[in-house]
This record gives C-alpha cells, sequence and structure tokens, in this order.
C-alpha cells in the first residue's frame, strides 16, 4: 500500500506531471503565473479541487455506470469548483479579484476530469485522494516555478502580492531581487508564459536525461506517448 | 426497482440525486458565505472611497447616497456613472464619480474621481483596467505617483487646453512609450468634472437619493 502511494505520488508530481509532461491544463497555467502567488494560489485551488473530486467520484465509483459518469464527474466537479469560489471570495477577497475569471474557469481544467475518468473511477477512495494531491501537487509546483520566472525577469521581485494570500504581514515578504529592474514587458505578456513553460519542459527534460543517461530526445518521446495514452478522454 | 430492467431510470435517478446534493452543498456554501461576500464587496468600495476622500471629511452614509446617471453625451460612455456624495450635517461636501474611461489601449479604465463641493479635483484612483503591464499600468497609484497629478486642479486650473497630456499640448504627462492609457484617463476625468460642475445643484439634490440600491 504505501509503496503503491509512493507511486501514485511521484507519477502526479514528477513523470506524469500534468504541466510538464501530460501539458493539459494549459490555459490557466499560461494565464496567471504572471507572478508567484497568482501561481501558487490558483495551483491550491485547483490542487483541492482535485482531492475532493477524486474522493468523491472514487466513494461513487460503484454506483456510476457508464452512460451517466462523463456527467456525474461534471456535476461533481462544478459544485467543487463553485464552493471554492464562494469560500475564496468571502475570505481572501483580494486573491478572488487577482484570479478573476480562472477560479470558476478551474471547472474546465481537463487535467481535473482526466484524473476523475482515468484514476478515480477505477480505484478506492484513498489512491484516489493521494492521486488528487499528487496530480494537483505536480500542477502548483509547475505554476509556482513558472510564476517565479516571469516575475523575477518581468519585474525583479519575488512573492510579490503575498499579503493577497497571507494578509498584512505578506508585504513583508515581498523580496526585491533585481532592484530598479526596468521591466521586461515580454516575461509579463502572455508569449512570455509560452517562452517559460517551454524553458521548464525543457529543463525537466534534461534533468530526466541526466538520470536515465539518455539523450533528451528519447524522453521528449516518451512524453507524446504518456500525453496520447493519458488524455485521450479528455 | 430492478437494476436490469430499469438501468436507465435507475442512471437517471442517480444523477438527479448528485444534482441534488451538489445543489444542497451549494445552497449551504452560499448561505453561510452570502453575508460576509456583501461585507467584503462594500468595504472594498468605501476603501476606495475613502483613499479619496477622508473619513473625517463626511458624515452621512456614503454608500447609501448614491444616485445614477446615463449621460452618453458627456461621458462618452453609454454605462451608467455612480455619483456618492458626502455631506457633512446635511451640507454638501464632495462626490465621488465612478466613471469609465472608453478609449485605453486594451478597452475601458474604470475610474473613481473625488470632486470636492468648489469644484477641485480631490483625487482619481484607476478601480479596473487592462492596460499593458510596464508600459500602461503607471496609471495606477500603487505603481506610479501619476495619477496623484490630478489633485487639486480645477476646470479653471488649468485651462481647458491644459486638460490634456503634454504630447497633445496639455499639462498632465504621459509615459514613455505610452500616451494611449494616460490620455484616456485625462479625458475621462476632464468629462466628469466639467458634468459635475454643469450640474452641482442637481447632484446634491436628495430628493433623488435611491437608498435600495445595491452597491453589490
Ligand atoms: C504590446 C504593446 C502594448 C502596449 N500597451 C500600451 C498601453 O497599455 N498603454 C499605452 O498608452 N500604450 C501602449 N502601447 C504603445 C502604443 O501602441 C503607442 O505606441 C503609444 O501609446 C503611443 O505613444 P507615443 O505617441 O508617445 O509614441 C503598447 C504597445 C505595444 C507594442
Amino acid at each position: 500500500m504505501a509503496e503503491q502511494l509512493k507511486n501514485i505520488l511521484l507519477d502526479g508530481a514528477w513523470r506524469q506531471n500534468t504541466g510538464l509532461v501530460v501539458l493539459l491544463g494549459l490555459c490557466p497555467l499560461l494565464a496567471v503565473t504572471n507572478t508567484l502567488i497568482n501561481g501558487l494560489a490558483l495551483g491550491l485551488a485547483t490542487m483541492l479541487t482535485l482531492m475532493v473530486s477524486n474522493l468523491s467520484v472514487s466513494a461513487l465509483r460503484g454506483l456510476l455506470r457508464p452512460e451517466i459518469r462523463i456527467p456525474a464527474f461534471v456535476l461533481i466537479i462544478a459544485s467543487v469548483v463553485t464552493v471554492i469560489e464562494l469560500l475564496m471570495h468571502a475570505y481572501f477577497y483580494d486573491l478572488f479579484r487577482a484570479l478573476g475569471i480562472f477560479i470558476p474557469l478551474i471547472v474546465t481544467n481537463c487535467a481535473i476530469i482526466g484524473r476523475a475518468e482515468a484514476f478515480a473511477s477505477r480505484h478506492g477512495p484513498l489512491p484516489s485522494l493521494m492521486d488528487g494531491f499528487a496530480t494537483g501537487l505536480g500542477f502548483c509546483i509547475t505554476l509556482v516555478l513558472l510564476g517565479a520566472l516571469r516575475e523575477l525577469t518581468g519585474q525583479g521581485t519575488l512573492l510579490a502580492g503575498a499579503e493577497m494570500l497571507l494578509g498584512d504581514w505578506g508585504n513583508y515578504l515581498t523580496l526585491t531581487i533585481i532592484p530598479e529592474h526596468p521591466g521586461f514587458l515580454l516575461a509579463m505578456l502572455p508569449p512570455g508564459a509560452f517562452f517559460g513553460l517551454a524553458l521548464l519542459i525543457a529543463a525537466r527534460n534534461a534533468l530526466q536525461a541526466d538520470k536515465a543517461g539518455k539523450p533528451a530526445q528519447a524522453v521528449s518521446n516518451l512524453s507524446a506517448e504518456n500525453l496520447v495514452g493519458n488524455s485521450h478522454e479528455t | 426497482m430492478n437494476n436490469s430492467t430499469h438501468p436507465v431510470l435507475r442512471s437517471g435517478l442517480l444523477l438527479g440525486l448528485i444534482a441534488l446534493l451538489g445543489t444542497a452543498l451549494l445552497a449551504g456554501v452560499n448561505e453561510l458565505t452570502h453575508e460576509r461576500i456583501a461585507e467584503q464587496e462594500k468595504r472594498r468600495i468605501l476603501q476606495q472611497l475613502n483613499a479619496i476622500l477622508p473619513v473625517a471629511s463626511y458624515n452621512n452614509n456614503l454608500l447609501e447616497d448614491v444616485i445614477e446617471i446615463t449621460d452618453e453625451a458627456s461621458f462618452h460612455h453609454p454605462a451608467p456613472v455612480t455619483v456618492y456624495r458626502a455631506r457633512k450635517d446635511d451640507q454638501p461636501v464632495a462626490v465621488l464619480m465612478a466613471v469609465t474611461a472608453p478609449d485605453g489601449y486594451n478597452g475601458a479604465i474604470r475610474l473613481l474621481a473625488g470632486f470636492d463641493h468648489s469644484g477641485s479635483v480631490l483625487g482619481v484612483r484607476v478601480v479596473a483596467h487592462r492596460e499593458t503591464p510596464g508600459l500602461g499600468d503607471p496609471i495606477e497609484v500603487e505603481k506610479s505617483d501619476w495619477i496623484l497629478s490630478f489633485m487639486n486642479k480645477s476646470l479653471l486650473d488649468p485651462q481647458a487646453e491644459g486638460w490634456a497630456v503634454k504630447r497633445d499640448g496639455g499639462q498632465f504627462d504621459q509615459f514613455t512609450g505610452a500616451t494611449i492609457s494616460p490620455r484616456a484617463v485625462v479625458k475621462a476625468v476632464h468629462n466628469a468634472l466639467v458634468y459635475f460642475d454643469a450640474n452641482r445643484q442637481s447632484l446634491f439634490d436628495t430628493s433623488a437619493t435611491n437608498p435600495e440600491r445595491d452597491n453589490g
């Protein structure tokens, strides 16, 4: 059991990382990552959604006949996301405003319905919860890295806007890494997100190639297979 | 109910049950949060208003002393303009107008402009915009002091020609490489001020008070 959970964690967070390998949920990934904090907040919200939706789907899996599986998933995911949206609106108001439309749009992140279909509807509650956590963690890490990269190159800071997540003392967390940064527009605009993501994917492939002692080429072929194998439903 | 004879019925009922549960959950969470959400919205509006108009300078309920004006010819925008009216002991003190500059670089820029009763600008803040980060966004007070340059201006200081960015022969700075955003803001503030100056009396008229308005 422990071995299985560890495998699920590694799969979700690294081997099948949603943002870097499976390449699902790219719209929010590219849109909100102009700062680290925005990325972190959306990452956490997505992780929570994945865990709750995986758990509910797994609990209901014996009852769901194939023809109503997808509509049932959609209902569950939409309810969960709306609850998260209401709670954020009430308790993290500034963050809610900063992330705007991307909170309700978590519904359309096909990674979530993908995990419900490919994993939670075939496994027990505990592994499913773990899978939601691991996939969410992988997505969150990608968002945070991309956010940090773009924030640093774009405006020379890290953790700007931390007060939206943490309250007033978050103001002291903002690090000005490059003082008097003139601002690098490209990093802040949507193209910067694509470049940043490409760099992260390349870095991951290089790491992977290092480990396997194989050229990076082989790794990217592998990821292409994973992509096809894993996302046929979404 | 028999599984094999009514699979469709069974699935339909199950789906209905899930929908019902989801709805119940949402209704519950909405019940728990809606008061706090309304409070948060109010607090935010009040924060924005008080950034321009010090709390000590008025003693009416700003959020309820509100009128809406639709006047496309004056504001160059079809949306209604919300006017908050500040009074001290029933004497008019100032208005805060939520106006929209329709011609920003990336669409409309929403502003809040405060004018005191004598007709000079108390302050202007950008409420929402989509201008380009690093180019157009110094209109935000968090990014630069530019928006503070409206303070204490009036229709006489500067004269009408002066209400433009320097590139257009006016008094207000533009940003390096970005003239469109500041130009849109200056125009919208000027339009609002002209309207205020022409309608000062009727804007403070209490008979038009509309306390039921929902500030959400
Ligand atoms: C990608 C891009 C984004 C821009 N964003 C803005 C903006 O948000 N606000 C603005 O005033 N100008 C923006 N500009 C510049 C305008 O196109 C225009 O060149 C400038 O406002 C004119 O200023 P100038 O007359 O001083 O040269 C942008 C230009 C580019 C290429």
